[in-house]
């Protein structure tokens, strides 16, 4: 994807953990976590009209496809952040998929996720890191 | 993003301060988006847009033998422009059937103005020039680089020029072209568009191009204006059924093939690409441009496969989500015997196949004016 030209100042936060296929992972205490797609994503991929997310239950490898997310624009995979079992879906993006251009890291998140090891997480880029990465 | 060799319009900061998003499109630094392509679109459906479109070309056509010579050169009849300030949509045709683009001629008082794509100058260009030594007395002029063009387009559009240039405006009838100032610029205007809304097409001098630029932008305000890039100008076209040179029209294509045959006269004399053409419509064609409207929410897009029982029968030329009529939407090449409307085939989208109805173009028809 193409740097950004517009004038948007585009959200990190510090709490995060970030891969280089732009989801990010919010590990909520224990093996819990939240994944969605990165401000920089939902930005490069314009107006989102369709996220295809996976089936509670089901058990994804890291770096394993685990939907697709589609824009006026253009069509992306979607990969594990991490290895885990799906515990949710953000059922809401099926009638409103513009809640992750509107809201990427709140009601704009994609799966929940059960952690199978956490350490798959340390190669995970920061905040800071990722956006030295979206930056070039 | 390299953007060193790319060609950039007068008006490439003015997008840059307006926040855009800028492409390489067919070589030149183009704004896709400002905000949101959805947003753009929708506000050329109900309100108004402003789009640059300085990147196309302009050839401007002269001498006695203008008429014959431009005549021969298109698809369409220029008997139908029996008056000056008039314009038609039209094909260069080879004459092999394939097309090497297509246009929009507009007969000015003295000379022929002939507003071709982008990707196409150079080739239009050898094109017009290789066949002009037939005819006698013709000037042939490339004025792309002295000549800036803005497309206003939308319900509010009539609305807004008349406010800057005067009660003219409302009286030029579609496809009809005049000249008048603007906040002091010098401006002629086509009353023509390529979104399926009212609207005009400005051609400016590229001097005055940022100046009426912020005009329309400024003045437009209490209209709802917004700058609209060249996502939602492709999204806008597709919904109104509109082929795009390089998707439904190519070297390999010919208008009839792309459902253009209401703009195509093999009855008017003899052009270029004629005898290829009618030999097609007599023998039947290979090929036909279709419209589908497909179920799900997954997008057609280009190059997918179209399906007919399970079997591969075509591809999809252009798609996308019909943003206004709110589903996803494609043009197909198929062949004639799947083409039937009311037809159903399938898109092949990641493997899994879309339902889809062939329907009558255009996927989107503005209502009446008044």
């Amino acid at each position: 994807m193409a740097g950004a030209e517009g004038s948007k100042v585009l959200s990190y936060p510090s709490e995060l953990k970030y891969v280089k296929t732009h989801e990010y992972v919010r590990v909520e205490g224990g093996n819990l976590a939240t994944i969605g797609v990165t401000a920089f994503a939902a930005d490069q991929l314009g107006d989102v009209t369709f996220v295809e997310l996976p089936k509670v239950g089901q058990k994804l490898k890291l770096e394993e496809k685990f939907g697709v997310i589609e824009s006026v624009k253009s069509v992306s995979d979607l990969f594990m952040p991490a290895g885990g079992e799906i515990t949710a879906i953000n059922d809401r993006l099926a009638s409103e998929p513009e809640l992750v251009n509107l809201d990427c890291y709140g009601d704009g998140w994609m799966i929940k996720v059960k952690l199978d090891n956490v350490d798959e997480l340390k190669d995970a880029l920061t905040a800071d890191g990722y956006r030295d990465f979206v930056v070039d | 993003m390299t953007t060193a060799q790319l060609k950039e319009t007068p008006l490439a900061s003015a997008h840059r301060s307006c926040g855009a998003r800028m492409v390489d499109f067919a070589g030149w630094n183009m704004p896709v988006q400002y905000k949101s392509i959805m947003a753009e679109h929708t506000v050329v459906r109900t309100k108004v847009g402003v789009f640059d479109v300085s990147h196309m070309g302009e050839f401007i056509v002269k001498g006695a033998g203008a008429f014959d010579f431009v005549q021969y050169m298109i698809a369409n009849d220029l008997k139908k422009l029996s008056n000056p300030n008039t314009a038609l949509y039209t094909q260069f045709v080879m004459p092999d059937g394939g097309t090497v683009d297509d246009l929009i001629v507009y007969r000015r008082e003295s000379d022929f103005l002939l507003v071709v794509n982008a990707s196409n100058i150079e080739k239009d260009w050898n094109w017009l020039a290789k066949h002009k030594s037939r005819f006698n007395d013709v000037t042939l002029d490339d004025a792309s680089d002295r000549t800036s063009l803005l497309a206003l387009q939308g319900p509010k559009a009539v609305a807004l020029l008349k406010e800057l240039v005067g009660e003219q405006v409302e009286r030029i009838a579609g496809f009809g072209y005049g000249e008048g100032k603007a906040g002091g610029i010098s401006i002629s205007f086509g009353r023509t568009g390529y979104t399926g809304e009212d609207g005009f097409e400005i051609f400016v001098n590229p001097a005055d191009a940022e100046k009426l630029w912020n005009l329309l932008l400024e003045r437009g305000q209490k209209f709802g204006i917004e700058p609209c890039g060249l996502g939602a100008r492709d999204t806008l076209r597709l919904e109104a059924g509109m082929p795009l040179y390089g998707h439904e029209l190519d070297e390999q294509t010919s208008p009839l093939e792309s459902g253009l045959g209401w703009s195509v006269k093999l009855d008017k004399g003899d052009f270029l690409g004629r005898d290829a053409m009618q030999k097609q419509k007599a023998d039947g064609f290979a090929k036909v441009c279709a419209c589908l409207k497909v179920e799900g929410k997954a997008l057609p897009r280009q190059g997918y496969s179209v399906l007919k029982d399970g079997s591969p029968v075509g591809q999809v030329s252009s798609g996308s989500q019909g943003i206004f009529v709110g589903y996803p939407i494609a043009m197909a090449f198929v062949p004639p015997a799947c083409a039937t409307i009311g037809g159903v085939l399938a898109v092949e989208i990641r493997n899994s196949p879309a339902l889809a109805t062939v329907v009558k173009r255009p996927f989107y028809k503005r209502g009446p004016l008044v």
